[in-house]
């Protein structure tokens, strides 16, 4: 830490807070609000005379409100930098007429209430996102009692009462009367894998059992007396040097129970904890007594990443934490070029793990920066300014912020912050946006080439390069048999899928249609194949106008796990296939040559929130629902993405 | 739609019996012989390995190749491999096609080698399709600002930082509590060793 402060290359900016970024890899201007401290920094001596005099007194957060601080005050002892700070919202008054106190202690004059927050404009070519974790808070699990007890504490709370510059200065007590707690229990996985929403997440935590493994050993050889027992679900001492920890920790006598207690009651006079619990290992009953309980409190995503995250426009994992660009081979990259991610940001993580992944996402950006220039993927938007008709839909729809638009101005596509989609191409009605490297040309001539023979053998198959694709390489890796006459096309999202495509394959002679991408949480291109959704939707209502059976049409999302998946997707189409008669497709294919291609009646941002009618076009289920852009729709029955939301007329 | 200046070769790989196992390589090596645009196909026991790799540059000169198709693999797989074998041989990289004949058929249409071999010619079909309207791309070269932001100054941003400081590059260390630690800091003692955190 304290490196940090001295280092001649390192500008600290505590107290601060990102206020908004831009530009693209390489080329990104950020700003920084340095919030006032009302204290000079480079003046203060650490000296601490102005906190004597300073009457407010508020829990301190550094000691999880188990003890307390001022509104002047210095975070702890080592922190970095080494300045005191007063904190506006607390102090009685910055008018000295109404406190002012420590202005007068300050013998150097340090303190300032004129002091103003600074905004910092700065621009850097890569940008490493460690915005870490929060800890769970057990308040909901009522059968703990942590809200009601004062002896059932969490495990950073513990670390607190363990620690030499804690409020009990490391003399071991309790918080409800400071009596040594000489029999202590923890329980693990509170917060964790559990698949109850309501009582916290389905994940592992990863660092709650050789948390509490060390804290047991720690006190083993700290304070003999305590006898420390676990109560776990199971035990994960996985990495180097854990499990002789544990062995350790049990030849000390710790004593380990598998098993999670049910309610925790409190003596009303000892103030003693005791609960019931099922040992599963021995399959008993046990009654237990404890002086303190320690709930081993797992993680939850940081509350002020998701700010950022929408700043650089990253995506989430299911479990709310940030997904890197691909977790095995790019584990610190993130979709967005330049943008990295390291620690606890993307999933839970001990402190050596945070410190190698933040050694592998410096290494990372270190390649970029240390580049004059840097070359980008040739597969990105062109605008022909031509064929442009100056709308902006293009700008709109691009989840990058890649396309500048002004009104009466072309659009234009910044080439390094252009990730490739292809969305914009799709969304373009006047054929004026062209992707380099997948032309609609060449997908028009994959279609022909597909359909020139026999088009009634032929799937006309949109596979994303991420997930389906990947999806349909895991199939084949797990040697999983389906029927052989899905043709790929491959595009880097699915929301390359122009309608036109569609239409085209149709009128060719397509039997039918399949469009997949990855799963809306998967998505590569942050949310890119929402709209491919929406275009889906468009074509389902444009081919019933037709008169064609818009069930032709699938949406199918698949990730690159899910070979057997792919497997399923490929015999739900082949099904369909093999129903559509070669009458059929002769007389879709007059139809659509004779008249207009209707024009797509896309859903609207007032359809959102709104009743609607969703059915399935592969088993038939229909439901009720409320449309939102942003739910993956599937079928509850068959697990089909082709899922027609229809609009309920009011 | 044909580019009549179009000279294709495809390259079907047997990947031992991998491919060739159950797809019948050389009918769909004479089959793309006979494609639009296509001036040779080669098959080979496993075109990534050296001489695969070879005989495609060699193809390439005598030839007079300006569009490559490799039967073979997922390009998940080796495009990055065959994009820069073509470019050895002084084609642009982006005039690669892969078509997929092991994942997406030889390996899921098993028992049955005259639909894998059916749909295989498919694959390459449309393969040479896209293959004639490929065209060289060059890759744009971007400047760099050679400074980083870290965000966050708990252990992760405090290593991140030090280390990027330590390669030469300025950094920017915002952290949003007054100072820097994080939760690491409010630790008494860390794992395995048992040691000091701060």
């Amino acid at each position: 830490m304290m490196d940090v402060g001295r280092h001649p290359k390192i500008k600290l900016l505590a107290y601060s807070e990102v206020e908004d970024i831009s530009g693209y890899v390489g080329n990104f201007k950020v700003r920084i609000r340095k919030k006032a401290r009302y204290v000079d920094e480079t003046q203060c001596t650490s000296c601490g005379d102005c906190v004597e005099v300073c009457p407010v007194v508020i829990p301190d957060e550094y000691q999880v409100g188990l003890g307390s601080r001022r509104a002047i005050y210095l975070p702890f002892p080592q922190a970095v930098p080494s300045a005191y700070l007063v904190n506006a919202e607390e102090c009685m008054g910055q008018n000295p007429i109404a406190c002012g106190k420590c202005i007068e202690a300050c013998e150097k004059g340090c303190i300032d209430f004129t002091m103003r927050d600074e905004i910092l404009q700065i621009e850097v070519g890569a940008v490493v996102v460690a915005t870490g974790m929060d800890l769970y808070d057990p308040t909901a699990l009522d059968e703990y009692g942590y809200s009601s007890y004062d002896n059932v504490v969490t495990s950073l709370e513990f670390e607190r009462l363990i620690c030499s510059g804690g409020p009990l200065e490391g003399h071991l007590g309790r918080p409800g009367d400071l009596k040594f707690p000489r029999r202590i229990g923890f329980i693990q996985c509170v917060g964790s894998r559990t698949q109850d929403p309501e009582r916290g997440n389905p994940y592992c935590s990863n660092f709650c059992c050789m948390n509490t493994i060390k804290t047991t050993q720690y006190l083993h050889d700290t304070y003999p007396d305590v006898e420390s027992t676990v109560f776990y679900t199971d035990l994960r001492a996985f990495g180097k040097g854990f499990e002789e920890l544990l062995m350790r920790s049990r030849a000390s006598g710790v004593r380990y129970i598998r098993g999670l207690p049910g309610e925790i009651h409190a003596d009303p006079e000892s103030g003693d904890l005791h609960f019931m619990v099922e040992n599963t290992t021995s399959n008993r009953l046990e009654s237990h007594e404890f002086d303190l309980l320690v709930l081993a409190v797992g993680a939850v995503p940081s509350r002020s990443t998701e700010t950022i995250r929408q700043m650089v426009s990253l995506s989430k994992s299911p479990s709310g934490f940030l997904r890197e660009a691909h977790p095995k081979l790019r584990p610190v990259d993130t979709p967005t070029k330049g943008v990295f991610i390291a620690g606890s940001v993307e999933s839970p993580k001990d402190v050596r793990e945070c410190v190698t992944q933040a050694s592998a996402a410096a290494s990372r950006a270190s390649i970029l920066l240390n580049k004059d220039r840097f070359s980008v993927d040739a597969i990105t938007a062109v605008v022909d300014a031509d064929l442009c008709t100056k709308c902006g839909i293009c700008a709109g729809v691009c989840p990058f912020s890649a396309i500048q638009w002004a009104k009466g101005e072309p659009a234009k596509v910044i080439t390094a912050a252009c990730t490739g989609c292809g969305t914009c191409a799709a969304e373009c009605k006047f054929n004026a946006i062209q992707m380099r490297h997948f032309s609609d040309q060449a997908i028009y001539a994959q279609i022909d080439a597909m359909l020139e023979e026999n088009p009634g053998e032929s799937i006309v198959t949109f596979a994303c390069n991420w997930c389906s694709y990947a999806g349909a390489d895991t199939a084949g890796l797990g040697r999983m048999a389906y029927p052989p006459h899905a043709n790929i096309i491959r595009t880097m999202c699915s929301g390359r899928v122009s309608p036109e495509f569609v239409w085209y394959a149709f009128r060719k002679g397509a039997p039918v249609v399949l469009v997949s991408g990855c799963h809306y949480v998967d998505c590569h291109y942050i949310d890119a194949n929402r709209s491919t959704t929406r275009r889906i939707d468009g074509l389902w209502d444009g081919l019933e106008k037709a008169g064609v059976d818009p069930g032709r049409l699938m949406l199918e999302w698949c990730s690159a796990a899910e070979g057997s998946r792919w497997q399923h997707i490929m015999e739900q189409c082949e099904e369909k296939r093999v129903a559509v008669s070669e009458a059929e497709i002769k007389e879709t294919r007059q139809l659509l040559n004779e008249k207009k291609t209707p024009g797509p009646r896309n859903p609207r941002s007032r359809d959102e929130h709104q009743p609607a009618e969703f059915r399935c076009l592969v088993c038939g289920e229909s439901w009720d629902g409320v449309y939102q852009a942003s739910q993956e729709r599937i079928c509850p029955v068959c697990r089909s993405n082709s899922v027609r939301w229809i609009r309920v007329k009011n | 739609m044909t580019n009549p200046e179009v000279r294709i070769g495809v390259f079907v790989c047997d990947c031992g019996s991998n491919i060739a196992g159950t797809v019948d390589t050389e009918a769909l090596r004479a089959y793309a012989e006979e494609l639009p645009g296509v001036v040779a196909a080669i098959r080979n026991k496993y075109t990534c390995a050296d001489p695969g790799q070879q005989e495609i540059q060699t193809a390439i000169r005598e030839h007079n190749l300006n569009r490559v198709v490799v039967a073979s693999c997922s390009p998940t797989t080796y495009e990055v491999i065959f994009r820069n074998c073509i470019a050895g041989a002084g084609l642009n990289p982006y005039l690669l096609e892969m078509a997929n004949i092991r994942e997406h058929c030889s390996w899921v249409t098993t028992g049955n080698g005259k639909a894998a071999t059916e749909k295989a010619k498919r694959i390459v079909k449309v393969a040479a399709a896209r293959a004639r309207w490929l065209i060289p791309q060059e890759e744009e070269q971007i400047s760099v600002t050679d400074a980083a932001l870290v965000i966050g100054g708990g252990v992760a941003g405090i290593q991140a930082a030090l280390d990027l400081a330590d390669s030469g590059h300025q950094v920017y260390l915002v952290e949003q509590n007054p100072s820097i630690g994080g939760i690491m800091a409010q630790l008494d003692k860390v794992y395995p060793d048992i040691e000091c955190s701060i």
